[in-house]
């Protein structure tokens, strides 16, 4: 009689962590930890080793103490008295200013070049191909030192818009001055009963919002179509207007004048921002227009012709059909675009422009000599920004991603 | 009465086509105006594309090449068609050629770089085609070091130690191989050489060096810049860094949580730092992560961060390459009995770096156009080139002639290497 026994039972042996590949994983993974914190405690302690035979042990103290510099660009109360952080400060809402601006602008140059790209009109569609071709293979910085010096090198001075027969002159009826220094643009003047009017407008968006939101509830329920654009885009203007008009015109606009010589009076950009900005912003179009057009490109044939099977107009092609399915392939990279683009401003250290690489990173590091510090923060002010963009832009993602199951 | 037909018996000739149906004109009349929004976008092209060559192209060719100073080209092409022209001033290209390619090298000793830059082609020709003889690889091999011996000199016995570490690592894997299994193998082939590289390899190069002094005339690294430093740090970061990112991807993807948890962590990390704050690093912070006294070269500091920061990209590069190939190849490797390295360097990888050839090389291409940012940290690329050169009395104040030449210079570049991937692909292409 023949007994199926177990196989002889062996204890445990050594070689087993080796080559029983229950056990081989963790071998390697204690293994590579290991390795990974002497490499690290090895950094760690040369550092500290280093900084202390230099007599600068790590600390942030420097951070509360005055800066002692200007920043000319900035968007919060700053003076040289200031501290450190506060100059840091300055500088982080100078990157999220240029980035936001240029995220904006990319985008909206981007998908209008990527749509004009595939158009059917041969000349401006090679038109496109070149810009595309031209942009993306040069260098971001080029092409902002070049914004730069467009400014620099082109534009007139302040002082060359004075006296009876200036040499430059004003640009849009007389209310933009393009300068060498930047741009002054008319601002708007706050009298008294126009927070009235910025209230109605206010209003009227939201009033916008929850009629688009009833419009598309009406529409599920019973089928009929509003013509919504031109009701909201009423909705829009004609309360403020009227509440503008029987407030007796509260808000003004304040032209530039040129005073000494030096401009005066509304709102001034400087040309740094500018040449960054639109560096930035025409550079990362060329990047945005091709994801456009990928993704234009990724939707089917058998989709549009679909959809006009059921009787869509091209319009409505284009908005209920062929735009949802294509954002779902175009917006992961446009995230990374988004990214590479603030990123990327921190070459304004390269023009002069006080983000947070020129004001931390570059002043106070150089200031106060502390340079493991200074960039420690900097990284981690720029690893935020960036966990923070990809963490929205993935969560709109997720939303708009098809739903399966 | 009886000879009137009605039915035609002659065949009518031939008519020509109406005039806009054929040729140029019904071209023009289907792809520039074919419906009045079209016709409107091709006026509009026109006259932006008139606007600016009529700006561009008078600049650029009511030039001068001959002047050697700013002042003295103003004058010769006011000279030449009439007060008042904007010309460039191209001879700033002329006179300064050989620094816009070389930087600061020894004039006498330009023909190390060229060899170098030849040799390199005859180095790339086998990875990039594969129609050439295999045994070409072997050059390629060598070639890194060689390249370094020619470009910064010194004692041929340095490189040459530093080859005989791998030597000796090869030979390790062999022999312990033989006696003790491929686990002992690998980690001997691991030790032996860094053992060598971190004891013996300077002394035994320096020994054999006062024994048989063998080299060449020492560049030190401050010498060098223009495209050749570009050419220089994109060339290496392109090369180290496809290993290590696919090292690094295969780690993101793999089962084992901690060596997962480090490799996401290093990505991450520096896909969310800008390469010019990693270049600050390179330039104020590396000497103090090693041990005291060690200060090495900073264009060697430099090519290491822009290496770490490209093998991230490459690692996302290429990870999206091993998520889209279906699951099915995975395991068909494991039943056919192969183990992970084997799977992964015979059925994965081949795969998955198809799949992602125009990633892999749009981050070459990013990398490459990422040089110029060291012009920030004091090297001196061209843009830092340039920069240097305005300084100069004479040519104070040029900027479009010589921002212009970079442009084009890196344009060439990066569009042929865009090419060269579509080509690629379309090769690789085993789809129907």
């Amino acid at each position: 009689m023949s007994v199926i026994t177990d196989p002889p039972q062996q204890g445990f042996r050594i070689s087993q962590l080796l080559y029983d590949t229950r056990y081989r994983s963790m071998t390697i993974q204690i293994i590579a930890l290991i390795g990974f914190l002497v490499a690290f405690g090895w950094l760690i302690n040369n550092t500290l080793a280093n900084l202390a035979a230099l007599g600068k042990p790590l600390g942030f103290g420097f951070l509360w103490e005055p800066a002692g510099y200007d920043i000319n660009q900035r968007l919060i109360e700053y003076n040289s008295q200031m501290s450190n952080a506060r100059a840091a400060l300055v500088g982080v809402l100078n990157t999220l200013l240029v980035a936001v601006l240029g995220c904006i602008a990319a985008t909206i140059l981007g998908v209008l070049i990527g749509v004009l790209r595939l158009s059917k009109n041969w000349l401006v569609s090679r038109l496109m191909t070149v810009y595309i071709e031209g942009f993306r293979n040069v260098p971001v910085l080029l092409w902002i030192l070049m914004a730069m010096a467009i400014f620099i090198e082109i534009f007139p001075q302040p002082r060359d818009f004075r006296g009876e027969d200036p040499v430059a002159t004003m640009k849009i009826f007389e209310t933009v001055a393009v300068t060498n220094r930047g741009v002054y643009l008319p601002g708007p003047i706050m009298n008294a009963g126009s927070g009235v009017v910025v209230a109605a407008f206010i209003a009227s968006l939201v009033a916008i919002f929850f009629f688009g939101k009833w419009a598309k509830a009406r529409q599920e329920q019973t089928g009929q179509i509003l013509p919504t654009f031109w009701i909201k885009l009423g909705i829009l203007i004609i309360p403020s207007m009227l509440i503008f008009f029987i407030m007796g015109k509260p808000i003004g606009m304040e032209v530039p004048a040129i005073k000494g010589f030096n401009f005066a009076g509304g709102i001034y950009m400087r040309n740094s921002l500018i040449a960054l900005w639109l560096a930035l912003s025409l550079y990362t179009a060329a990047f945005i227009a091709e994801t456009v057009r990928s993704g234009i490109m990724a939707v089917s044939k058998g989709q549009t012709e679909a959809a006009a099977a059921l009787g869509l107009r091209p319009a409505r092609t284009m908005n209920l059909v062929v735009l949802p399915q294509a954002l779902r392939v175009i917006i992961p990279p446009m995230i990374s675009q988004y990214l590479n683009l603030t990123k990327n401003s921190s070459l304004a250290i390269a023009v002069g422009y006080m983000d947070v690489t020129g004001t931390l990173g570059g002043i106070t590091l150089n200031q106060t000599g502390r340079e493991m510090e200074c960039l420690i923060i900097l990284m981690a002010i720029y690893l935020t920004i960036s966990l923070i963009i990809s963490g929205v832009m993935n969560w709109y993602n997720e939303r708009v991603k098809l739903q399966e199951r | 009465m009886s000879n009137i037909s009605y039915v035609r018996t002659e065949m009518l000739q031939e008519k020509a086509p109406p005039v806009t149906q054929t040729g140029i004109v019904k071209w023009v009349r289907e792809n520039l105006f074919s419906s009045v929004s079209n016709s409107v976008l091709t006026l509009l092209a026109l006259w932006l594309l008139y606007t600016l060559l009529s700006h561009v192209l008078p600049w650029v060719f009511q030039s001068s090449w001959s002047a050697n100073s700013l002042t003295e080209c103003r004058s010769a092409i006011a000279a030449a068609y009439g007060e008042g022209t904007h010309g460039a001033c191209w001879a700033v290209i002329r006179e300064r050629f050989f620094q816009l390619i070389y930087g600061f090298y020894p004039p006498e000793l330009y023909w190390r770089p060229n060899l170098a830059f030849i040799l390199m082609l005859v180095a790339l020709a086998p990875v990039l085609f594969d129609k050439l003889p295999r045994k070409m690889l072997w050059f390629s091999a060598v070639y890194p070091f060689l390249c370094f011996w020619l470009l910064w000199g010194g004692s041929i016995w340095l490189p040459l130690s530093i080859v005989a570490g791998f030597v000796l690592g090869g030979f390790a894997f062999k022999l312990i191989g033989a006696q003790f299994g491929n686990l002992f193998a690998t980690i001997g082939a691991f030790l032996v050489p860094i053992l060598w590289w971190m004891f013996a390899a300077s002394p035994v190069a320096s020994g054999i060096h006062s024994a048989i002094p063998l080299g060449l005339e020492a560049v030190e690294s401050a010498k060098f810049g223009g495209f050749l430093l570009s050419i220089l740090i994109g060339i290496t970061g392109i090369v180290l860094s496809l290993p290590i990112g696919i090292l690094l991807a295969l780690g993101r993807q793999s089962d084992l949580l901690i060596v997962k948890a480090i490799c996401v962590g290093f990505i991450e990390f520096i896909r969310g730092v800008p390469l010019i704050t990693l270049l600050f690093v390179a330039s104020v912070l590396l000497n103090y992560f090693l041990p005291p006294g060690t200060n090495f070269d900073l264009i060697l500091r430099v090519v290491i961060m822009v290496t770490l920061f490209a093998s991230a990209y490459m690692a996302e590069v290429i990870r999206g390459g091993l998520a889209a190939l279906p699951k099915g190849q995975y395991e068909g490797a494991d039943s056919l009995g192969l183990d992970f390295w084997q799977s992964t360097r015979l059925i994965i990888m081949p795969q998955a770096l198809k799949i992602s050839i125009p990633s892999i090389v749009s981050t070459f291409i990013g990398l490459f156009k990422d040089t110029t940012l060291v012009s920030i940290i004091g090297l001196f690329d061209p843009i830092g080139l340039s920069t240097n050169i305005r300084a100069d009395s004479a040519w104070n104040g040029i900027i479009w002639e010589l921002y212009g030449f970079i442009a084009i210079v890196f344009f060439i570049f990066c569009f042929s290497m865009s090419r060269y991937s579509m080509y690629l692909e379309n090769k690789l292409k085993t789809g129907h």
